[in-house]
């Protein structure tokens, strides 16, 4: 590998740089503007954590690299916002990652869906990339400045786990009849989740009307011209789902949560403040 | 002689040789090999292993199959020829004072 490391003078926002400016400012967050905040965080932190589960276990090399990549960007974003959130409450994001138990996660709970096989895992990333992407583009207009800063540049990042998602719907779709009946199988897993993320709710509307948040519903459409064209350019069938599931955002999660959390938490639970 | 590309079908994915071109004006310099299914994906396997740290601005990939290489074998007869040949550097010229900027 290359050791001519372009060692560019960062701009980039950091979670490190929102701690520090957050710590000299009287300016911070208002509960309702944490509380969505800490929802938008707990989605990127458990698909990280999701994504994680892959090191060492992708089917390749290669897209071992690229998952990692993947769930080390979201976790990025995991903690910016999370660092936001907690300034509002006196918590670090550590301490928001680490010691809230199930009911205080805000995520979606497509995000805690197991991984299942490789072609499930390219569903829910597929998914939630085009959420993610729609998302932070709407949201880097936003009037509160830490949220849009932090999503203009979560924005760039998300755009590429798009692509990457879309190469493998693709491939898998148009692949051998195995591979097409694992794309399959993965969408009509994951489809039943991809409502929640577009439901509103009171406490976001009251923040849309403000200029602050993006309404869910409002994402809506980019969903909807992006992902049945390409389930049905891959070779697939767009699922039909008579019911959807949801309630994350209210605490109300599906049965996979737990172990993904004590999996998280342990360490920092075990030893509180622990560090190397 | 063996391709360097033939993996002797142990991969199930063919092997790619990475090139990364580091800032504007530079030439692409070989980075390293990867495996992928196909091209697109090269290109995207090579920007996640071989730009991870802000590498370059450019990136080729290439089958490593398809590069026909000199055989190590015959490096006396390829590259040992111009030693002793100091007249194909232009090092005897002596440089001439009316002309600048030499």
């Amino acid at each position: 590998m290359s050791h001519s490391t372009n060692h560019i003078a960062s701009t980039a926002i950091t979670p490190e740089s929102i701690a520090q400016s957050l710590a000299s400012s009287s300016d911070l967050p208002d509960v309702a503007v944490a509380t969505y905040a800490l929802g938008l965080g707990d989605d990127a932190l458990v698909l990280a954590q999701r994504l994680g589960e892959w090191i060492a276990r992708a089917p390749e090399l290669e897209e071992d690299v690229a998952l990692g990549n993947i769930g080390l960007d979201q976790l990025g974003h995991a903690r910016s916002f999370l660092t936001y959130a907690g300034s509002a409450f006196g918590k670090t994001e550590d301490e928001l990652a680490y010691f809230r138990d199930e009911p205080e996660f805000l995520n979606h709970q497509l995000f805690e869906q197991p991984n299942g096989d490789f072609a499930q895992t390219i569903a829910k990333q597929m998914i939630a990339s085009v959420y993610f992407v729609a998302l932070y583009r709407g949201l880097a207009a936003s009037n509160d400045a830490m949220l849009a800063a932090i999503a203009a540049k979560a924005a760039k990042e998300v755009d590429y786990h798009l692509d990457h998602c879309v190469q493998w719907v693709k491939r898998l779709g148009l692949g051998t009849a195995e591979s097409n009946r694992r794309m399959q199988r993965g969408l009509e897993v994951m489809w039943a989740f991809a409502d929640e993320l577009f439901r509103s709710d009171a406490p976001t509307d009251s923040l849309v009307a403000l200029g602050i948040a993006v309404s869910p519903s409002s994402l809506r459409p980019a969903f909807d011209a992006l992902v049945p064209p390409l389930i049905v350019a891959s070779g697939l069938t767009v699922p039909v789902t008579t019911f959807t599931r949801g309630g994350g955002r209210a605490g109300l999660h599906s049965e996979s949560l737990g172990p993904l959390l004590a999996e998280m938490q342990v360490l920092a639970r075990a030893h509180p403040g622990a560090s190397w | 002689m063996t391709s360097p590309g033939d993996s002797g079908m142990r991969e199930t994915w063919p092997l790619w040789e990475v090139f990364v071109r580091a800032s504007r004006g530079l030439s692409h310099v070989h980075a390293g090999s990867l495996h992928a299914p196909d091209e697109i994906m090269a290109v995207r396997n090579a920007r996640d292993l071989y730009t991870r740290r802000a590498e370059g601005v450019s990136v080729w990939v290439v089958r490593a199959a398809a590069i026909t290489a000199s055989d190590p074998d015959a490096k006396d007869s390829f590259f040992e020829s111009p030693q002793g040949k100091e007249y194909r550097h232009a090092t005897y010229y002596t440089e001439s004072d009316a002309v600048p900027h030499l």
